[in-house]
C-alpha cells in the first residue's frame, strides 16, 4: 500500500519537477508515434479511398485481409520488422535496428491497417451516396478519392485519431526493434514495462499516468469531433 | 454555347431491368435541340431511370443512347444534371460550384469567378459562405440548379426540379427554366406535375410503367390523348 503511495507521489514529483529523463521519454514516443501515423495516413487514406470506389476481382479478399491485419500482435510485427531490419536481414545494410527511425517503420506497420480499413468504411457509404452526382459533375473515380476524404473528414479523422490510440498503447513491436536503450529508443510503454521490473516505481508511474491522460484525450478528442459533425448528419439525414 | 451541337439526342430501344422488375420497356425518344422536352409519368414510371440512362449515369441493358456526332465521353462535359435528390457536398455554398468547375479543368480563380455569376443567376448571391447542407431545401435545389448551370452545358437534364418545392420557389425554379432556353440550352425535364408540363413543355415523352405510350408535340398530345392512360392521366385519374 505505502509503495503504491509513494510511487504516485514520486511520479509527480518527476512529471511537475520537469524531471529532465522522463520528458525525454514522452517527447520521443509522441515523435514516434506523430511519424507512424503520419506514414500511416499516406499509405492507409488512398488505399482505404481506392478499395472503396474501385471494383476489381480480388477486392472482397483483400478488404477482408486488410480488415484482419489490424488485429495484429505488435509482438509479431516487431519480430518481423527485426529480421528484415537485423544485420543479416534483406534491409540490414540500413543499419537503422535499434532507432527511432525502426520503431516508426514497425508502428507503421501496426496503425496503416487501422487507417486503412476505417477510411475504406467511410469512403465507401459516402461513394454511395455521391457517386452519380460526381459521376455527372465528370469526376473519374480516382478524382472522386480526394473529394470524399474531404467530405468525410471528421470520420476519418476518428479513424486517424484511433491509429494514434494504438501507436500510443502498444509495446511488443518498439521494445524489439527499439530495445528500451536509455537517451536513444526508451518510450513510455518500454520504460514501464523494463523500469517496473527494476523496482524504478515512480518512473514507471509517472509515464503510466501520462499514458493513460494521452488515451484520455484521444477519446475525448475523436468524441468531440463526432458530436460536432452530428448536426451535419441529421441535416443530411433530414434532407434524403 | 457556340460550340458543335450534340443534339439530337436519340434513345433507341431502351430497357433496363433490375431484379427481374421491368423498368424501362424499349424507349425509343428523340430529342431535339433547343426544344423543351418533358418526360411525363406517375410515380415509379421509370422517369429517373430513363433521365440517368440518357446521361450516361446508367447503362442500359439493350439499346443505345446516341448523341449527334459525338462520342459518348464528348457528349458528357457538354451535359448536366439536377437530381431529384441533389446531393451537396459538405463545405460551403461556394466550394460546391468551384469543385463542379474545377473538374472541368478550369483554373482555381476563373472558377471562382463563374461560381459568383451562378450564384446570382439563382439568387443564392449572398449565401456564399454558408456551409451547403444548412439551406433549406429550395435553397438546396437552387444551389444544385447553379452548379449544373456554372458548366456551362449545352444540356440540362431536370429531374423532378420543383417537387417538393413551395410555389414561390418552383416559380422562380421555372423562370430559370425558361431562361435556360433563351440561352440556346436545352432541358430534359421530368415531372409528374401537370400544370408545369403544360406551361413549360414543347414536347412531350408520356412514360407509364417503363413504357413510352406516347410522345410528340406537347400541344397535340395534351389536346388530343392517344391511350387511356394518358387520357386518365391528364383527367388526374391515374394514380398507378
Ligand atoms: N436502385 C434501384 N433498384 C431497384 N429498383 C429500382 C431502383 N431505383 C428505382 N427502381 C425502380 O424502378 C422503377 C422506376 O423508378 P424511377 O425512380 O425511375 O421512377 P420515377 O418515375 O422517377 O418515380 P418518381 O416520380 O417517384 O420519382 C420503380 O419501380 C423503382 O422501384
Ligand atoms: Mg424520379
Amino acid at each position: 500500500m505505502s509503495n503504491l503511495t509513494e510511487g504516485f507521489a514520486a511520479a509527480f514529483r518527476l512529471l511537475f519537477g520537469f524531471d529532465a529523463d522522463l520528458w525525454e521519454i514522452i517527447i520521443l514516443s509522441l515523435e514516434v508515434n506523430f511519424a507512424a501515423v503520419v506514414l500511416s495516413c499516406l499509405i492507409g487514406l488512398p488505399l482505404g479511398g481506392a478499395l472503396a470506389v474501385y471494383r476489381f476481382r480480388g477486392r472482397k479478399a483483400v478488404i477482408v485481409l486488410v480488415n484482419a491485419l489490424m488485429g495484429l500482435p505488435p509482438v509479431v510485427v516487431g519480430l518481423l520488422v527485426y529480421l528484415v531490419l537485423s544485420r543479416s536481414g534483406p534491409l540490414g545494410s540500413l543499419n537503422i535496428l535499434f532507432t527511432p527511425g525502426a520503431m516508426v517503420i514497425a508502428q507503421a506497420i501496426l496503425v496503416t491497417p487501422i487507417v486503412t480499413a476505417l477510411t475504406r468504411q467511410i469512403i465507401e457509404n459516402l461513394w454511395q451516396d455521391y457517386r452519380e452526382q460526381l459521376t455527372s459533375l465528370g469526376s473519374s473515380r480516382r478524382r472522386a478519392i480526394p473529394t470524399l476524404l474531404w467530405d468525410g473528414r471528421t470520420a476519418v479523422l476518428t479513424a486517424i485519431l484511433a491509429g494514434f490510440g494504438r501507436a500510443a498503447a502498444e509495446v511488443g513491436a518498439v521494445i524489439i526493434v527499439g530495445g528500451n536503450i536509455a537517451h536513444h529508443t526508451r518510450t513510455m510503454t518500454t520504460a514501464i514495462a523494463l523500469e517496473t521490473g527494476r523496482g524504478n516505481l515512480a518512473l514507471a508511474l509517472g509515464l503510466g499516468i501520462v499514458l493513460v491522460t494521452l488515451a484520455i484525450l484521444l477519446n475525448a478528442a475523436a468524441w468531440m469531433v463526432r458530436e460536432r459533425s452530428m448536426p451535419e448528419t441529421a441535416l443530411i439525414a433530414a434532407n434524403r | 454555347m457556340e460550340a458543335p451541337s450534340i443534339l439530337p439526342l436519340a434513345l433507341e430501344n431502351i430497357s433496363l431491368r433490375h431484379d427481374g422488375q421491368q423498368i424501362l420497356d424499349r424507349i425509343n425518344m428523340l430529342v431535339a435541340r433547343r426544344r423543351t422536352t418533358v418526360v411525363l409519368g406517375p410515380n415509379g414510371a421509370g422517369k429517373s431511370m430513363l433521365l440517368k440512362v440518357a446521361h450516361g449515369l446508367i447503362e442500359p441493358d439493350s439499346g443505345a443512347v446516341r448523341w449527334s456526332g459525338l462520342p459518348g465521353a464528348a457528349a458528357h462535359a457538354r451535359q448536366a444534371m439536377v437530381f431529384q435528390k441533389p446531393v451537396l457536398l459538405n463545405r460551403s455554398v461556394l466550394a460546391n460550384i468551384v469543385h463542379a468547375v474545377r473538374l472541368q479543368g478550369v483554373a482555381r480563380a476563373k472558377a471562382v469567378h463563374r461560381a459568383h455569376t451562378a450564384l446570382d443567376y439563382v439568387g443564392l448571391g449572398d449565401m456564399a459562405v454558408r456551409p451547403a447542407r444548412s439551406l433549406s431545401g429550395g435553397e438546396q435545389q437552387r444551389l444544385s440548379f447553379a452548379r449544373a448551370w456554372a458548366r456551362d452545358p449545352e444540356v440540362l437534364f431536370l429531374d423532378e426540379p420543383t417537387a417538393s418545392l413551395d410555389p414561390a420557389a418552383s416559380w422562380s425554379i421555372e423562370q430559370i427554366i425558361v431562361e435556360l432556353r433563351r440561352e440556346g440550352r436545352t432541358a430534359i425535364l421530368s415531372t409528374h406535375d401537370l400544370a408545369m408540363a403544360r406551361r413549360l413543355a414543347d414536347d412531350l415523352v408520356f412514360l407509364h410503367r417503363g413504357r413510352a405510350l406516347e410522345a410528340g408535340s406537347a400541344e397535340q398530345l395534351f389536346a388530343d390523348p392517344k391511350t387511356p392512360e394518358l387520357a386518365a392521366f391528364l383527367k388526374g385519374e391515374l394514380h398507378w
